[in-house]
């Protein structure tokens, strides 16, 4: 249970700068192949998470083409590691992620980070200033829609790093693993119950943050 | 302090071309919506980069697209007050005012933020937060982020549109004294008539992005050609007076213009104090003889300077009242009634109750008489 927790926190936070960035781009500006973009980050969303999983595998396995290049050179191995099912679940949130900031993004009014320009912020110092704390609500939004998808990420772990018991075993491939034995029934049952917690106190925790933030940016 | 434009914009169908040099105080950018007036403002902040033309602020070349030239806004240090306020709506009312100073050099910070505080009366605000404040509260925090960015220019897009006529009241003092207090020339959008006859020291006038005129404001508001883009209703004289005396047995007070003397409600300022009237076109009369039996106050001689051509039922005439301009709006049928003809001699006859806030205001204090001493960067 603590390496569900250790897998889902790794895999938000990990993704978090990516998908401010990459929001901000599908939000900002105009490239040719931009609609492919918006399609790839999109695409774990609508896949089966196991066709995910498997791409992940045969692009990422050792013996994949990012993969072996990724343990040769850098000595970074995913396959079959938890970092392994971190990463998987980090793709499989980044959808959520990437969608709920941009939608952030295009809700401020640009009129203020002109203002700001007036005022003398050169454009950096108006990100800072202006512009991030405006997205803070999508942020959070984003992040926790992630985090929930991570804990709950099945069928694009257990292909890409399988069911290793203290290794990649996650909340959910631990319960179908007990529901596959006989007399697992209880632990199952032991582990659902975590879970449930464990989704509730991340939701209470979000909301609060949330309506603070949300006061605060409101004014 | 010295706003120097020459530009040339094109906008889709809208071609804005205009050559301006503005000078201290404020100088009035006047005319319709859909004139051009925002667009050179937001040209002179850097918000637009104008196809063609050269900007120079203070001697500096700000833009020049022959030599490439194109300060970005942030670097530019000209203040903007925008119509909707665009206040920060995370920040708090101290954090907003104190935003464009964190970016100002030490060197360069011309204000404090107790003075700001104190000129714009907004002690009682600084922990709110945007949302909770009045239309009203809003801009004048909006003036006062601006001031405190230490601006070399100050530019204002028709900040009292978004507000209601008893807000647009409680703001106006606030700009007269930014005005006489502060040494920054201040670039000001209106279509408001009474607005800029209170506020402007020169005016100029955009018709469909062209500049129709410029000038001091009673010159070029006091101009009958211009009635069509000054709006004819409000229309009329701008003259400059002095508060000579109360009478206050009737409440009223007397005003000095050379050779003439009015008199108007009680004012509230000091004996000497310059005081700008408006006189509307509509709220002139003509005799021919000193009326008898009238209970209009002011009964001034005057001798017809022009009476326009024309076949509509109006006609704006033109008298001359002691070597100012004044206009009377007759229907032409009272023209030809009175016989009346160029240079012949009448009276204008003016009720004392058309002098109200809305005509009658505190003129430009006089340059040579600021105490305030700001140093001049």
């Amino acid at each position: 249970m603590r390496l569900s927790v250790r897998v889902a926190l790794w895999a938000t936070l990990a993704s978090l700068p990516v998908g401010i960035a990459v929001a901000f781009v599908l939000a900002r500006t105009r490239f040719p192949g931009k609609t492919l973009v918006d399609g790839l980050v999109h695409l774990p969303l609508v896949l089966p998470p196991v066709v995910t999983g498997y791409l992940l595998l045969v692009l990422f396995g050792r013996q994949g083409p990012i993969g072996a290049f990724l343990a040769d050179e850098l000595g970074v191995v995913f396959a079959f590691r938890w970092t392994g099912a971190a990463f998987a679940s980090a793709v499989m949130g980044f959808p959520l992620l990437v969608r709920a900031i941009r939608l952030s993004i295009e809700a401020i009014d640009r009129r203020l980070e002109a203002a700001a320009a007036t005022l003398g912020a050169r454009p950096a110092a108006v990100f800072l200033t202006v512009t991030l704390p405006l997205m803070l609500p999508g942020i959070l939004a984003g992040t926790i829609l992630a985090f929930a998808r991570s804990l709950g990420e099945f069928g694009a772990t257990i292909t890409f790093v399988s069911n290793i018991p203290g290794e990649t075993q996650t909340l959910p491939t631990a319960i179908y693993a007990f529901t596959q034995v006989p007399d697992g029934d209880a632990a199952a049952m032991r582990l659902t119950i975590v879970a449930i917690i464990l989704s509730l106190a991340a939701l209470l925790a979000a909301e609060w943050t949330a309506r603070r933030i949300g006061r605060r940016v409101a004014g | 302090m010295t706003v120097a434009l020459d530009i040339a914009h094109t906008l889709g169908a809208f071609r804005l071309e205009a050559r301006i040099e503005t000078g201290p105080g404020i100088t009035a950018l006047f005319g319709r919506s859909g004139s051009g007036k925002t667009t050179l403002v937001n040209i002179v902040a850097g918000l637009i980069r104008p196809d063609h033309g050269r900007l120079v602020v203070d001697g500096r070349p700000l833009v020049d697209t022959a030599a490439r030239l194109f300060v970005p806004p942030h670097r530019r240090r000209i203040g903007y007050v925008f119509q909707e306020g665009r206040l920060f709506p995370h920040l708090s009312v101290r954090r907003n005012l104190l935003f464009g100073r964190a970016f100002t050099p030490a060197s360069d910070r011309r204000e404090t933020v107790a003075d700001v505080v104190a000129l714009l009366g907004l002690e009682t605000l600084l922990e709110r937060r945007p949302a909770s404040l009045s239309g009203g509260e809003k801009q004048r925090v909006a003036i006062g982020r601006a001031l405190l960015a230490s601006p070399r220019v100050l530019l204002m897009d028709e900040p009292l549109a978004a507000l209601d006529v008893a807000r647009r009241d409680e703001i106006l003092p606030y700009v007269e004294r930014l005005r006489d207090e502060r040494r920054i020339p201040i670039i000001y959008v209106s279509h408001q008539v009474p607005e800029v006859v209170r506020l402007a020291t020169t005016v100029v006038v955009m018709d469909a992005g062209r500049i129709a005129a410029v000038g001091p404001v009673s010159e070029v508001m006091t101009r009958t050609d211009l009635y069509p883009l000054t709006r004819r209703y409000e229309a009329g004289a701008v003259l400059e007076a002095r508060l000579a005396g109360h009478d206050p047995a009737y409440a009223m007070s007397i005003l000095a213009l050379d050779g003439c003397t009015l008199r108007v409600p009680q004012l509230e300022a000091a004996i000497g104090a310059p005081i700008r009237l408006r006189i509307r076109a509509r709220d002139v009369l003509v005799a021919t003889r000193p009326p008898d039996g009238l209970s209009a106050q002011n009964v001034l001689p005057a001798r017809i300077q022009a009476i326009p051509e024309g076949d509509g039922p109006i006609v704006d005439i033109a008298l001359d009242v002691a070597g100012r301009t004044l206009n009377a709006r007759l229907t032409r049928r009272a023209v030809a009634s009175l016989g009346l003809t160029p240079g012949q001699s009448v009276f204008a006859v003016v009720k004392s109750i058309v002098f109200d806030g809305h005509t009658v205001s505190r003129g430009p204090a006089a340059r040579a008489t600021d105490p305030s001493g700001a140093v001049d960067t």
